[in-house]
């Protein structure tokens, strides 16, 4: 008994510690006025107000937005049928993909920026200070994670006795893909997607160095308006909080 | 299983000289063409560049580069730190993380639940975002820069200094650390505490020949995880600092996209260097592990 009031009270503390950033934010973004005193003067939805009116914070969403939508489309199209293929007819080939998949991983953002900035920024392949290149770069940032969790559930499945009664029924391989295995990758699948969401829209290192201005994402435009009152600056990071906070929720629910 | 004959008897239908309704192989490879096209051009070529472009200077000469960084104390400080912020940052978010992992594998399910739903939602706050929260707490009219002054305690908090950035590093890594450490925590048994006991051993004594030693390898590789992490970490810096304070990574991301020089060689040089501690990191990581096992 003893045991258990210890565990939770370290839990709590640990909990405690990580949510103060976080509710320090909460009140600075609602407080009218919190300068030279402990506690803020006033409390107000004015910053929010603001921000939710200004539409430069509304092309900069709905650029992110459709980057990470854009992402999650072309991501989902391109490793379903790459991870079906792989453990319908080449098994072998997934150990070799759980090693390939991680190689975007081990390079820091910063370090393939350098390579990316040189090679696509002129020349017939010109992707630099567009979305597109965005959509490449996060398409290899959540390639492990979408992938993993369509392998382990490709892995659990009975793909093969699946897929021979589908042929047996009629259908060909793409249509059996589409109507019997792509419903059971379904929980896995958009699982994975919405906890890719939430963490491209926190990404920033790509989309201010590749892009920067051009092509104003969130991150990029709290970053750019840090100069003005930190208050609004508040504000952007709250409603992006909570943006990601329902997609995580949204996750847990589709993954169950 | 008694799945297979069936699937024997099917599989010998199905290759039946009949037009097969199943893929032929060149057809299923087309399906991982697309795949590996995005690695190539997105992860591959851009990796190339970098390892080709760090050994090209102007002059032609090879280590150039190279012999630049090494030669300059400014580029040698930004290894100095971005290695302390990381070592300390690593370090500290790991004593956090420790006992924290330790109460996280051994709370009822429920609470579990929601502290690894929480800790995921927080890991979320990193970044440009993060180092904003910590302005508004501790930077100049940070609402705990204030109390502490009220209480006379500090006179003024240095937040924009490798304190402050150890400490925003440590708060990222804390729960990145949670979630890679507490499965291994669930691995050791409830009962090896009381069969310690009773052979005598004081909770020291467990945690130093028992506990310990099977979390090793686990510790051993969160650590390297999040050293890594930290040393490739950018937008927290930059965001608090704009660029300002000396770290790898702010320099190799000035060299390319900055206002003055552009020197996009010296860039890939630094970059190379970079990957190259990293690799060495692991690799010391791997040998510790292969020699415990050994003996």
């Amino acid at each position: 008994m003893r045991n258990e009031m210890y565990h939770r009270s370290v839990i709590s503390l640990l909990g405690l510690f990580l949510a103060l950033p976080v509710a320090a934010t909460l009140l600075y973004s609602l407080s009218s006025e919190w300068g030279a005193t402990m506690l803020p003067s006033g409390l107000t939805f004015n910053w929010y107000l603001q921000l939710w009116n200004d539409p430069r914070f509304l092309t900069a969403f709905g650029h992110s937005l459709l980057v990470c939508l854009g992402t999650l489309l072309v991501s989902a199209l391109i490793i379903v049928p790459a991870a079906f293929v792989t453990f319908y007819r080449f098994p072998w080939l997934n150990r070799w993909m759980n090693i390939i998949i991680l190689m975007p991983f081990a390079v820091p953002p910063v370090v393939s920026s350098v390579g990316l900035l040189q090679l696509y920024s002129h020349g017939p392949l010109t992707l630099v200070g567009t979305p597109w290149v965005l959509i490449g770069c996060y398409f290899t940032i959540v390639l492990p994670f979408i992938y993993r969790a369509l392998a382990n559930t490709l892995g659990a499945m009975n793909l093969r006795d699946l897929m021979d009664a589908a042929h047996l029924l009629g259908a060909d391989t793409p249509r059996a893909l589409v109507s019997v295995i792509l419903p059971n990758l379904k929980p896995a699948l958009m699982a994975s997607l919405f906890l890719s969401f939430s963490f491209l829209l926190g990404e920033f290192v790509f989309a201010n160095m590749l892009v920067g201005t051009h092509f104003e994402t969130l991150q990029v435009y709290l970053y750019n308006v840090r100069q003005t009152s930190g208050h609004f600056t508040s504000a952007v990071v709250m409603s992006y909080f909570l943006f990601t906070l329902a997609l995580t929720w949204l996750a847990a629910r589709l993954g169950k | 299983m008694d799945s297979s004959l069936s699937t024997c008897q099917l599989s010998a239908l199905t290759s039946q000289p009949r037009r097969g309704p199943r893929w032929r192989h060149w057809q299923a490879s087309l399906a991982l063409l697309p795949l590996m096209v995005m690695l190539l051009v997105f992860c591959l070529a851009p990796m190339g560049w970098v390892i080709v472009n760090s050994v090209h200077s102007e002059d032609g000469n090879t280590l150039a580069n190279f012999r630049e960084i090494l030669g300059s104390p400014f580029y040698l400080q930004a290894f100095v730190s971005s290695i302390r912020i990381s070592l300390y940052s690593s370090v500290i978010g790991l004593l956090i993380v420790l006992p924290g992992a330790a109460s996280l594998a051994r709370v009822p399910g429920r609470l579990q639940n929601i502290a690894v739903a929480f800790t995921n939602m927080t890991s979320n706050l990193a970044g440009v975002p993060l180092a904003f929260a910590f302005i508004i707490i501790l930077g100049t009219n940070g609402a705990l820069t204030l109390l502490l002054r009220h209480a006379g305690l500090i006179d003024d908090l240095q937040l924009y200094s490798s304190n402050g950035l150890i400490l925003i590093y440590s708060y990222f890594q804390i729960p990145l650390g949670l979630l890679l450490l507490y499965p291994a925590f669930s691995q050791l048994n409830d009962d090896w505490p009381d069969a310690a006991a009773l052979l005598g051993a004081s909770p020291g004594q467990y945690w130093r020949h028992v506990g310990l030693p099977v979390l090793a390898p686990a510790v051993c590789g969160t650590f390297v995880l999040l050293f890594a992490n930290a040393m490739g970490a950018y937008a927290s810096a930059y965001a608090l600092t704009t660029g300002n304070y000396n770290l790898v990574t702010v320099r190799i991301a000035s060299l390319v996209s900055g206002d003055i020089f552009l020197e996009p060689n010296l860039a890939a040089a630094l970059s190379v260097m970079l990957m190259a501690l990293l690799i060495l990191v692991t690799a010391v990581n791997q040998w510790l592990l292969r020699r415990s096992h050994a003996q």
